[in-house]
């Protein structure tokens, strides 16, 4: 088995009284796709913000191939291949849709501080900004204001741009949110392909397609793994059940 | 050529035959605005382009002033090849110094850090002799552009002065379209657009934000340099927060994030003070009652007004 690509250890974190993060142990590896389910208020959130440094840890550790990450950044973990989509759409609503993707893409072309050359003539960021558009299903939308697309373009903006940076890792929060019957089997046909190359988590409320594409599931409740394991096990898990499936609890 | 590339060219065409126009008075006024619309244009980096609303940009445009007045010799000239690069360096490093500190805040807090800091400077220079206290500095000889003894254009005449800052403004504006459009530009237009997003993709924004501070403040530090060399003399009433407001006002009026808007602003401004001073003692009075109602009738500015009269005109067009 390979190491991880990103692992916690002890992870928490509270808001006063709250803890909405305990003792989360997570590994993710690369070629497989790790799912997050829990109802609402279980700490998916949380989790994905404090792996990509939205929110700082209160205790635990983050290690990003071995190295401890636990207070960097969130810029210099993005930096170094951790790339997130945001549960709200969180876009440059006054861009066309490449520039969104050129702008993520520019992050990671060298001499990012050039002040004289045009930006648009930088070829590689073009190209990759066009690549991940593609692979988001927007080709045909480039051109277009972001604020004009509609709502499920602007959820795929939203994962071409994590895309476009080229990541080791994707953090996706709940990417399917809001998307049609088609563009979320395009969705789900996307992840399959990314899966062999990068390490992912996925919160999702989806159930169909969290068990087509996940490779592993963990399961939290109140700030807390309750289970982790292959889909196979989880579908057949008492507690699983018990605690949020059998609930009916599903939002 | 587009109808906005027609503009500006005549535009240009008007300014650089202005001088000739044989009114000599208003040919050292239409100076003084260029040289304001370099200050409203490098404010415009700021608010316009990185989304960092200075209220205390005049503490650089003072700095620049204040270097020359401290550089020039008592009865001799200095040296404009010395002296321009030195005091828009110490503008420069002035502001990296400050914004190391005030870039780190957000919204408010921001406006509220840079009068701050303007108000500190205002002090130094009010409160200790070392700048001539509340008097300030005269520049009695103006500064030569003496390159070892040969002379391509003399500071002393109000006509190539003129042209001095006219190809100034011109360069500032051509830097700022070319940097907007690099790499770094477009960064600072995502930081004003989406800061969160930014660093989320990988962005050192603190960085960015301290770059485009320091510059912003380098350029105004330039045009202060260029307003002690055309009045000179110096005095802290250049840094107070009258001259950021003034500018800050400047930039509303003529439509921040555009680069011309500020052009457009600065002469604005003046036309309007101008004009509103010789009618009455209470100028300030209808100054700041125009620009509520431009403000409120023309939420673009200035630099959007050829569109709206072109939409009142014509009907609804679809604008170039």
């Amino acid at each position: 088995m390979t190491d991880p690509v990103l692992r916690t250890q002890g992870l928490s974190r509270r808001f006063g009284g709250l803890v909405a993060a305990s003792d989360v142990e997570l590994d993710l590896h690369r070629g497989r796709l790790h799912a997050l389910l829990g109802p609402n208020g279980a700490g998916k959130s949380t989790l994905i913000n404090l792996l990509s440094g939205d929110l700082a840890a209160t205790s635990g550790s983050i290690k990003f191939k071995g190295n401890d990450i636990t207070r960097f950044s969130a810029d210099r973990r993005s930096r170094l291949g951790i790339g997130r989509s945001y549960q709200k759409t969180n876009i440059f609503t006054a861009f066309t849709a490449f520039e969104n993707c050129r702008l993520a893409a520019q992050s990671r072309a060298p001499r990012a501080l050039r002040v004289l050359g045009d930006a648009l003539g930088f070829q590689p960021t073009c190209d990759a900004a066009h690549h991940a558009l593609e692979a988001a299903g927007l080709a045909g939308r480039a051109g277009d204001i972001a604020a004009t697309l509609s709502h499920g373009e602007q959820r795929q903006l939203e994962i071409a741009m994590v895309l476009a940076t080229a990541p080791d890792v994707l953090l996706l929060d709940e990417p399917l949110a809001g998307m049609g019957a088609e563009e979320v089997g395009r969705m789900v046909a996307l992840l399959q392909k990314l899966t062999p190359g990068h390490a992912i988590l996925l919160v999702e409320h989806d159930m169909d397609a969290v068990f087509a594409v996940a490779d592993v599931i963990t399961v939290m409740v109140e700030g807390q793994v309750l289970e982790s394991g292959p889909p196979a096990q989880i579908r057949g898990s008492a507690a699983v059940r018990q605690a949020y499936l059998g609930d009916g609890a599903d939002t | 050529m587009s109808r906005r590339q027609i503009a500006a060219t005549a535009v240009l065409v008007c300014l650089a035959l202005f001088p000739f126009a044989g009114v000599a008075f208003y040919t050292e006024l239409v100076a003084k605005v260029m040289i304001l619309a370099i200050f409203a244009m490098s404010l415009d980096l700021l608010v316009g382009f990185t989304g960092l609303v200075s209220f205390g940009h005049a503490a650089y445009f003072g700095i620049g002033a204040y270097a020359l007045g401290l550089m020039a010799p008592k009865y001799e000239a200095a040296n404009l090849w010395l002296t321009l690069p030195a005091a828009v360096l110490a503008a420069g490093l002035a502001a990296l110094a400050a914004g190391a500190f005030v870039v780190r805040a957000k919204g408010i807090y921001f406006i509220m850090v840079t009068l701050a800091f303007a108000q500190m400077f205002y002090f130094v220079f009010h409160d200790t002799s070392f700048g001539g206290g509340s008097d300030g500095i005269s520049i009695n000889v103006k500064p030569v552009a003496s390159i070892g003894g040969f002379m391509p254009f003399d500071l002393s005449s109000a006509t190539q002065s003129y042209f001095f800052v006219f190809t100034l403004m011109v360069l500032v504006f051509i830097f700022l379209r070319i940097l907007l459009r690099s790499a770094f530009g477009k960064a600072l237009q995502g930081i004003r657009s989406n800061e969160h997003r930014m660093l989320s993709l990988g962005f050192p924004v603190y960085r960015y934000k301290l770059a485009s501070f320091t510059l912003a403040g380098a350029l105004a530090g330039l045009a202060g340099y260029l307003s002690a060399l055309q009045f000179g003399f110096v005095n802290p009433e250049m840094i107070s927060w009258h001259q950021s407001g003034d500018v800050l006002l400047m930039l509303i009026l003529g439509g921040s994030g555009t680069l011309y808007g500020g052009i457009a602003g600065a002469f604005g401004f003046v036309a309007l003070q101008e004009l509103f001073q010789s009618v009455t003692s209470h100028w300030q009075l209808l100054l700041g009652g125009t620009i509520i109602l431009l403000v409120i009738f023309l939420p673009g500015g200035l630099a959007s007004a050829g569109g709206h009269l072109k939409r009142v005109l014509v009907g609804d067009t679809i604008d170039d």
